[in-house]
């Protein structure tokens, strides 16, 4: 038996490596806006990374004495009814904010991903199983069943991931779903067949890795729904307990003093996840740009 | 258009089935014992045994099904564990708050929306246009209960223009005599004009705060299929035939953009119904999803589930509603059926 390698290749890299890394570098200069967003997610990541060691504070340290001061050079985002440094916490809870919208985007990836590839790629029952679970969870205002799983499952951090990343379900099993079914008569899948390959290694081995361009999209597009959505959770007590740092809980500790005029204790991580939330939504943009130019609008 | 209908309400039944399977496993995912937890954290281990057989937790799993869809079926939400007070009732006398916020956000944010959409269409690459995207990239990013918090700050705290975020009503105010539950239609009825403005005061700020969150949806789908309907044929020759650019953008493009717009609305609502609960909570709205939250507070899960219902239902039923309207608009539709 000769090894007969046959891949599935995507038909942009046959003009040689460098094509799509000059298609990419063509869209962010064809689009500042890519560019700027690019920008702020760097640092987005440089904060989550190096966070905690580059505050100037300790963002759990209380000081009495200085509670509930407004922006100065020693504080520049104020400090909070404990004396803690809002700066200090903004930074600090990027990471937690950052983990939770990564690890629940990357579990759905896995379960909706795997889940629609399978659905497109043998039809059948399979198909009818993962589309009833998926109308079954839109059959819900999205928000409202994240509750729902978080106070039945328990109120934890890991259950906000699970929570976010199955709400999130049905949209990325639908769009894996559509691919994996038009790649399913594709010469290469038909070709692998041929060769002798059996139907689990087709999928995972050529369907699979052809639909990961239109999967990291998604993925970076929901990117900014996860956030809001842990946000929103623990806005209303679910999750993040204090006195973590999470941006949601600040903007909710902060809310009873936003109409009292001390604004600043709220405002700073409100701020800080409406321009990560803002960053991702254009990345996807962008990123969708250059991976399928036709959804452009 | 009969057959359209009862064809349509046929295709939401698995979706209303989905629905309750799921809210029944929720329970029954609880942590721990699902007995224990009901009987309160106090409860002796006979009092435990007492729950547990009146609830019918000692049964087999598809007994306990049966008796909870035999108890919805009666209306019965069970009870909330703090006030003892039936949850079936809570939800109905705090439904029509939510209910009335809801509806206004979304008249505000497609009041601002679709213009906005079909001005943009018009004027490609003019400011309007930037002015959308802009407007709809931001809407979609910001947290609804931060801009919520902002619009207090400069509202309320700054210029004084909108009354304390304490509920439906001011306190020397009493509601009006129920025959919606809305304050709006209630006090028009009653003829009372002191009331009416009270009203409209305190919904103000929480419905421009949901109007401004689903704004986006709404006036990119405008946008876009304005755009479509625009450069069409019929356009051409309306145009080509002398009409008023009025008459071409409205008569000719609008009506046959709405079809999209209107699909749009069905993830609208569920925007709409999940940032309901956060603008309740910043506003202080006494509502189904303030309820929700105060017993998420004190781990009380009956009103919760019965909450998660509601909720379901009604966005299937909403579902259902935008379905046939898609069917009185258009007529293909109704053929095909």
């Amino acid at each position: 038996m000769t090894n007969i390698v046959l891949t599935g290749e995507r038909p942009a890299s046959e003009s040689g490596p460098f094509a799509a890394l000059r298609h990419a570098r063509y869209i962010l200069g064809e689009n500042a806006v890519t560019g700027f967003a690019f920008g702020l997610f760097l640092l987005i990541v440089i904060a989550a990374l190096a966070g905690p060691y580059i505050v100037p504070y300790d963002p759990l340290a209380s000081d009495t004495a200085a509670a509930l001061k407004p922006p100065s050079l020693a504080h520049w985002c104020g400090t909070d009814q404990l004396g803690r440094d809002v700066l200090s916490r903004v930074i600090a809870a990027t990471r937690l904010d950052f983990m939770i919208a990564v690890s629940s985007v990357a579990l759905v990836f896995l379960l909706g991903g795997l889940a629609g590839v399978a659905a497109g790629f043998f039809g059948g029952w399979t198909d009818r199983v993962v589309g009833r679970i998926a109308d079954t969870i839109m059959a819900f205002p999205l928000f409202v069943l994240a509750m729902g799983i978080v106070a039945a499952l328990g109120n934890t951090v890991e259950n906000i991931v699970l929570a976010t990343a199955i709400v999130n379900f049905p949209l990325y099993a639908r769009v894996a779903r559509a691919e994996a079914n038009v790649l399913r008569e594709a010469g290469f899948v038909h070709a692998a067949r041929l060769c002798g390959n059996g139907e689990l290694r087709i999928l995972l081995g050529q369907v699979l890795p052809n639909i990961m361009p239109i999967m990291v999209v998604q993925m970076s597009l929901t990117m900014g729904y996860a956030i809001l959505n842990a946000a929103g959770l623990s806005f209303i007590g679910l999750g993040v307990r204090p006195p973590t740092a999470e941006w949601g809980i600040m903007v909710a500790e902060g809310a009873a003093f936003m109409v009292s005029g001390e604004w600043w204790i709220a405002f700073f991580p409100g701020a800080a996840l409406m321009i990560s939330v803002f960053c991702f939504n254009l990345l996807g943009d962008g990123l969708r740009d250059i991976v399928d130019p036709r959804r452009r609008t | 258009m009969l057959t359209m209908i009862l064809k349509r309400l046929s295709a939401a039944v698995p979706s209303l089935i989905g629905v309750v399977i799921v809210t029944f496993l929720l329970t029954r995912a609880l942590p721990g014992d699902p007995a224990a937890y009901f009987a309160g954290p106090a409860a002796t281990s006979e009092a435990i045994e007492q729950v547990r057989v009146k609830l019918g937790l000692d049964k087999p799993l598809y007994l306990q099904f049966g008796r909870y869809v035999g108890d919805l079926a009666r209306g019965d939400f069970g009870n909330s564990l703090t006030t003892g007070q039936p949850v079936a009732q809570e939800i109905k006398t705090r439904l029509p708050a939510s209910a009335e916020l809801t509806l206004l956000g979304l008249i505000v944010s497609i009041a601002i929306a679709v213009p906005l959409g079909i001005l943009a269409a018009t004027r490609p690459n003019s400011i309007v246009d930037h002015c959308c995207r802009v407007i709809s990239t931001a809407g979609v990013s910001l947290p609804v209960f931060f801009t919520g918090l902002l619009l207090l700050y400069v509202f309320y705290y700054r210029l004084g223009w909108a009354p304390a975020p304490l509920g439906r009503l001011d306190v020397f105010f009493s509601p009006p005599p129920h025959v919606t539950g809305f304050y709006l239609i209630d006090s028009a009825i009653a003829g009372n004009g002191e009331l009416f403005l009270a009203a409209l005061k305190q919904l103000i700020l929480p419905a421009l705060t949901l109007g401004i969150f689903s704004l986006a949806p709404i006036a990119r789908m405008t946008r876009a299929s304005m755009l479509a309907a625009l450069s069409s044929d019929f356009v051409r020759t309306a145009r080509a035939s002398g009409l008023t650019p009025f008459t071409v953008t409205i008569t000719y493009a609008f009506r046959n953009a709405m079809l999209p717009v209107i699909t749009t609305l069905g993830m609208v609502f569920s925007f709409l119904l999940g940032a309901n609960v956060l603008v309740e909570k910043v506003f202080a709205w006494p509502g189904i999803g303030s309820f929700a939250v105060e017993a998420l507070i004190a781990s009380d899960f009956a009103p919760l589930q019965g909450f998660v219902l509601t909720m379901a239902v009604m966005y299937v039923a909403l579902n259902l509603m935008i379905d046939i309207l898609y069917g009185v608009i258009d007529p293909r539709v109704r053929i095909e059926a």
